[in-house]
Formats: structure tokens, C-alpha cells, sequence
């Protein structure tokens, strides 16, 4: 197991440092110098040269690149030396290019309003789209089997905005029964916190339901028709024992694979969902970012996004091994 | 070892006779296509400490038969007919949870393939506790455990307690089979059904399983079923040999009658197709040829006259009557075939005899 461990968080660094080189190339593959746009319209030579000094972007590029690493861990002082001096704390990922301000600040203002989306809506979708699509493959065949495949089936073929604005128009708009969404941090006032959100949950939530039921539904009647399964039955134990024992930690095994990458993902963004409800989430800054070419941004939230996957990937990774012991082994 | 005290088994209403006894079972599943009949009026019965061999190609209705015996068909998907007597208890029509309670513990079955039927994220010893606490609900854990242990011991598993907490996967295949007889024989049942126990294992290994299946009977003096298609496992353990084809039963008899003197055209292929130690090196096995029927639309008359080489010879009884079981030569041997006594004596010793494998 430990072996296991050790490799896998070794991939995962490898990967990480891999990426962060394909970003970090960002800076150079984009058609624009960083210095214009930093520096805006009419901007002088002088005053692009001496953008580029202080960015550093007259280094080589190897220098460029243990510098933004260094920052990333140590902090880095840019224009060292001169009136312009700038200190940036560690994780230093530069500053915005639009108002100077601190990439880093950028990221700790948004990231939570994105995590608590994901978070809540992953829960509702994991309870009750896992629930349902159990529930319907040991029910099969009946009629709450077939209004769960056509509710999730008409669930997994809408779209977030098109669901998110119904539910805006009719809980907000029309009956007032909730505020319009905003963020107020969960360690202020966690009620607020919670009704604030609980639009885009069951937005994101239901949509990802849908295809969380259908998915464990296919799983559990899958695992429904394993040779152990009839045995467990062989062995006298009781249907809810065999399908809560025997049958379930078998089924729920991809789902957590699943589950993980999704989250994973949704980390780095859930652009469509902040945007409709109007919440400054990351994906709206990066998307916004990546609109005004405002790199130190779009480099952070992009870094960021991979080490959300790739971290995601390790979880699950560990997960399969303490679940199926067959894993362990290879 | 002593067996610890079992749970009182619930009392069987007779203690003479044979122990399971089957009355024209009839098993079908209405599908889109029509409806399957998988079995079609078996009778048959075991005596507790024998061993009855049911033999048939796939689909032919041999693995239906033991799972509606074990009461494991979805009683909404299957339609069931006849009589399944177990103990003197009738198990067609009865409820879920009393036909759970005999699973396991009066009845038990093994499967084909052990690797598929073990649960590969649980340990080998648990499963068999599980199987053990299920009808001990009063067993501890610990009792439990350790009575798995002494299972895996009996059944031939060296150092069992270590190897109780083995995965199913870190087993080899004749071990993995192994542990599944162990598991199911934890509660001593009365009927074991051993579903093509050896099919999937080495031919080395399949020799130990059998030798292994007739030790444990003798100790525990249970009836077994034996399905397999393997001629040369019938041989070596069943007492009687039911052959099924098209969801009946179309010979019936001791090992001896059936093996030496076979009556049925399609016993005579399934003897044919097995390669003899004693015969020609030479001689080609003689396949059946054709597939077996679809049991949705069987053919009319008796089902196995597309296939059969002497189908027609006694009118055109064979196209349009279904054969009934019938005894011939001795007692307790029926065949449901047209072909009259004589005919099939003498196509059997010119045409089978010389070339057919197993018991010759």
C-alpha cells in the first residue's frame, strides 16, 4: 500500500511539473506581447522595455521559468532594486495585468464561491442520483423504474442555463420564495450561506443526477447479474443483504471514479452555472481573464484546475485500492 | 473436529424416501420472442448419500433445473410448475423468506466458475462465516470465523487460518473451488447441487474436486446433483444419470445402465463425441451434428429429430408425437424414443459400440 502510494504521488508531481511547462509556455505561445497589453494602448517602447524588465521577460526563458516557480513556492520581488520595487508574497503568481492586483488574492476571493457550489451540488447529485438509480435497477421493470429513466434521461439532455433560468424565474422572480443567489462565506452565516446557493445546487445537481442515476442504475443491474451475487442469494442471505453488501460496494466502485474526475473538474470552474447567478466564481474570472489576455490569471486558475484533476485522480486512486483488493496487488 | 451445535433444522415431514424428489417440473419465462420453455416435465429424485449425474449440451434445461431446485428463478420473471420436494417440503410456490431459509443450509450449491463466484472484494474466510452466520444468527463472530477455518482444512486448504484472509484472487483455481465447497457445505446440507464443478479447472485438478465432492459426501451423507456435459465426470461419481435435451428428459437410469447400454440416439452422440482410451488411436470422434434446438420454437415430435440419424424409422411418429419416458431392457431405465426395442439394440452395438468412448 505504501509502495502504491508513494508511486502514485510521484505520477502526480510528474504531471503537475509537466503542466505547469505547458502554461507556463502560455506566456510565449500567445500572438501578443504580455508587456502591450499590461501596459495598455499608446504605451511608448521605453515603457514596454521597461514593462519587460520587470516581468523579467528579457531573462532566458529558462530563468523566466524557476523564477514563476519560485515565486509559486517562495515569493519573488519584481523590479528588484528599483523605485518600482514590488514585493509578491508566496504563492506568488504575478498580478493582474488590468488592476495590479495580487493573482493570488484573485484566487482566494473566487475559489470558495466555486468550491461551495461544487461541493453542495456534488452531494445532492451523489445521494440522490446514486439513490435513484439503485433504487430503479432493483426495481426494474416497474413504474418508478421507468419515471426515473425518463426524468433523468429529460435531466441529463437539458442545459445548466436553460434549468438554472427556470428555477431563477420561478423561485425568484415570480414567487420571491428565495433571494437571488450571492456568496456569503460559509464561516459568516451559514444559513446565508446556504440559501444563497441553494439555486445553483439543484441546477448543477439535478443536471449531474441524471447522469449519475442512469450511470448507477446501468452498474447495479450489471452487478445484479455477476456470478456472486447468486451466490450470496445461494447462501441464504436475505435480498436487502445481498444488494446492500454484496452488490452495492461492487456497483459504487466506477461511480467513485467517476465522481472524483467530476468533482475534480468542477473545481477549476463552473463557468456556466456562476455566470447565470451571477457569482464571482473561478471559472468566470478565468473566462473573463482569458477574454482581456490577463495571463498571470489564466496561468494560476489553469495550474490550479490541473492540480484540483490531478489531486481528484490520487483520491480515487487510493479509494479503488481500499476498495477492491484486487488493486492493491499491481 | 465435532460440527457445533446447528441451528434446528426444520423438521422434514418425511425421513424415508429420497430426499429431493422432483414431479414434472415445468420452468418457463414468457419473453418479447414467446415464451421459453427451459424445462418441460422433469421428474426425478435423489436418496440422500447418492449421487444423480443430469447431462445435456447447453441449453437443454440442466442449470434451469438446479437453480429453480434452489428456488433462485425471479418468481415474477419465471413461470414454475410441478413439484419440487425438499425434505418432504414442497419449495415450488414457496415464499422468499422460506425458501431462503433453506438455501444454504438444507440445500447448497456450487458453481462453475469459482473465480466469478466468489465476491472478489470480500476474504475467503469471511465469506464462508458469512455463509455459516447467516442461519447461526446465535454464532459469534469468532465462532464463525473459526468454524470457516476448520471448513477450509477439510476441504484440503493448507495452513486454512492463514489462508482465510486471502482474497479470492490470490487463490489458484482448483483452491478457489475448493473453498467454495467449503462454503457451501458449512451448514451440512442435505442436497448439494454441484453445477459443472469442474469445468473451468485443470484436468489434474478436476480429478481432485471429484475425489475431494465423493470424500465429503460419504462424511456427511448428502445427496448430490451433479450437472455436467463431461461423460467421464458422470462416470466417475453419479449412481444415476438423468440426460436431458430440449428442456426433457429423454434417458434415465443407474450409471451402468446408461453408460454401458444407452438407449437414446442422442446419449449414443453424447458417448460418441468423448475420445475413448480403449478404441482406435486412429478413429475421429463423431461430433452430434447440428445445434441444439431453440426452446422458444422446438421442433415438433420429438425435439431431437433434426439432429438424428435413425429419427423416422418407426412411421413419422418421430415428426409429430413427443416421445414419452418409457422403461426398456430393466427396471429403472427409461428412454423417450420411438425406435423400438430391437431397432435401437442393434443400431446401438453395430454403429455405437465399437467406436463409443466412456465405459467400454
Amino acid at each position: 500500500m505504501v509502495r502504491f502510494l508513494t508511486r502514485r504521488v510521484l505520477v502526480g508531481v510528474a504531471t503537475i511539473i509537466a503542466i505547469s511547462i505547458i502554461v507556463f509556455g502560455l506566456f510565449f505561445a500567445v500572438p501578443s506581447s504580455p508587456a502591450k497589453v499590461m501596459c495598455g494602448k499608446n504605451c511608448d517602447p521605453a515603457s514596454i522595455a521597461a514593462v519587460e524588465t520587470k516581468l523579467g521577460l528579457r531573462e532566458p526563458i529558462t530563468t523566466q521559468y524557476t523564477e514563476f516557480m519560485k515565486g509559486i513556492f517562495v515569493g519573488r520581488t519584481y523590479s528588484k532594486g528599483t523605485p518600482f520595487e514590488q514585493h509578491c508574497e508566496a504563492p506568488c503568481f504575478g498580478f493582474s495585468f488590468r488592476n495590479n492586483e495580487s493573482v493570488s488574492a484573485i484566487v482566494a476571493r473566487t475559489l470558495p464561491v466555486t468550491m461551495s457550489i461544487v461541493v453542495g451540488a456534488a452531494v445532492l447529485w451523489l445521494l440522490f442520483g446514486v439513490s435513484l438509480g439503485m433504487i430503479s435497477a432493483l426495481r426494474r421493470g416497474t413504474v418508478f423504474d421507468k419515471l426515473a429513466i425518463g426524468v433523468s434521461l429529460a435531466g441529463a439532455s437539458m442545459q445548466v442555463f436553460f434549468f438554472g433560468l427556470i428555477l431563477l424565474f420561478a423561485f425568484v422572480y415570480f414567487t420571491g420564495w428565495l433571494p437571488f443567489p450571492s456568496y456569503t462565506p460559509l464561516t459568516e452565516n451559514p444559513a446565508k450561506w446556504a440559501s444563497g446557493l441553494i439555486l445553483p445546487w439543484v441546477t448543477l445537481g439535478f443536471l449531474n443526477s441524471a447522469i449519475y442515476a442512469r450511470l448507477s442504475r446501468a452498474q447495479m443491474l450489471e452487478t445484479l447479474s455477476e456470478d456472486y451475487v447468486r451466490t450470496a442469494r445461494a447462501k441464504g442471505l436475505p435480498l436487502r443483504r445481498v444488494y446492500t453488501k454484496h452488490a452495492l460496494r461492487a456497483a459504487i466502485t466506477p461511480i467513485v471514479t467517476i465522481a472524483g474526475l467530476d468533482i475534480g473538474a468542477s473545481l477549476g470552474g463552473t463557468f456556466i452555472t456562476e455566470t447565470i447567478f451571477g457569482l464571482r466564481g473561478l471559472g468566470k474570472e478565468t473566462v473573463e481573464a482569458v477574454q482581456f489576455l490577463n495571463l498571470p490569471i489564466v496561468v494560476a486558475t489553469v495550474l490550479l484546475a490541473a492540480v484540483f484533476i490531478v489531486v481528484a485522480n490520487l483520491i480515487v486512486d487510493v479509494l479503488y485500492a481500499v476498495i477492491d483488493p484486487r488493486v492493491r496487488l499491481s | 473436529m465435532t460440527a457445533p451445535a446447528s441451528a434446528p433444522k426444520s423438521p422434514a415431514t418425511s425421513d424415508s424416501g429420497p430426499y429431493l424428489q422432483v414431479n414434472d417440473l415445468r420452468v418457463q419465462f414468457p419473453t418479447e420472442d414467446g415464451v421459453v420453455k427451459a424445462v418441460d416435465g422433469v421428474s426425478f429424485s435423489v436418496e440422500r448419500g447418492q449421487t444423480l449425474g443430469i447431462v445435456g449440451e447447453s441449453g437443454s434445461g440442466k442449470s434451469v433445473t438446479s437453480l429453480t431446485v434452489m428456488g433462485l428463478h425471479n418468481s415474477k420473471r419465471a413461470r414454475i410448475s410441478g413439484q419440487i420436494l425438499v425434505g418432504g417440503r414442497n419449495v415450488v410456490g414457496m415464499s422468499e423468506e422460506q425458501t431462503r431459509r433453506l438455501r444454504g443450509r438444507d440445500m447448497s450449491m456450487i458453481f462453475q466458475d469459482p473465480l466469478s463466484a466468489l465476491h472478489p472484494y470480500f476474504k475467503v474466510g469471511a465469506q464462508i462465516a458469512e455463509a455459516y452466520k447467516v442461519h447461526h444468527p446465535n454464532a459469534s463472530k469468532s465462532e464463525a470465523k473459526k468454524r470457516a477455518v476448520d471448513m477450509l482444512g477439510r476441504v484440503g486448504i493448507p495452513q486454512p487460518a492463514r489462508r482465510a484472509d486471502s482474497y479470492p484472487h490470490e487463490f489458484s483455481g482448483g483452491m478457489r473451488q475448493r473453498a467454495m465447497i467449503a462454503m457451501a457445505l458449512v451448514n451440512d446440507p442435505d442436497l448439494l447441487i454441484a453445477d459443472e464443478p469442474t469445468t473451468a479447472l485443470d484436468v489434474t485438478v478436476q480429478a481432485q474436486i471429484l475425489d475431494l465432492l465423493e470424500d465429503l459426501q460419504r462424511e456427511f451423507n448428502s445427496a448430490i446433483i451433479m450437472i455436467t456435459h463431461d461423460l467421464g465426470v458422470v462416470a466417475q461419481v453419479a449412481d444415476d444419470v438423468l440426460v436431458m435435451y430440449g428442456g426433457r428428459a429423454v434417458e434415465f437410469g443407474s450409471v451402468e445402465q446408461v453408460m454401458r447400454r444407452p438407449q437414446h440416439p442422442y446419449t449414443w452422440g453424447l458417448l460418441a463425441s468423448v475420445p475413448s482410451l480403449h478404441g482406435d488411436a486412429d478413429a475421429d470422434l463423431v461430433p452430434i451434428k447440428g445445434n441444439p434446438p431453440s426452446l422458444i420454437n422446438l421442433p415438433s415430435g420429438c425435439a431431437f429429430n433434426p439432429r438424428c440419424r435413425y429419427a423416422g424409422r418407426n412411421g413419422d411418429r418421430s415428426f409429430t408425437e413427443v416421445p414419452e419416458l418409457h422403461q426398456v431392457l430393466e427396471r429403472g431405465h427409461l428412454v423417450a424414443c420411438h425406435l423400438s426395442e430391437a431397432d435401437s439394440k442393434k443400431f446401438y452395438a453395430e454403429d455405437i459400440a465399437p467406436s463409443a468412448g466412456v465405459a467400454q
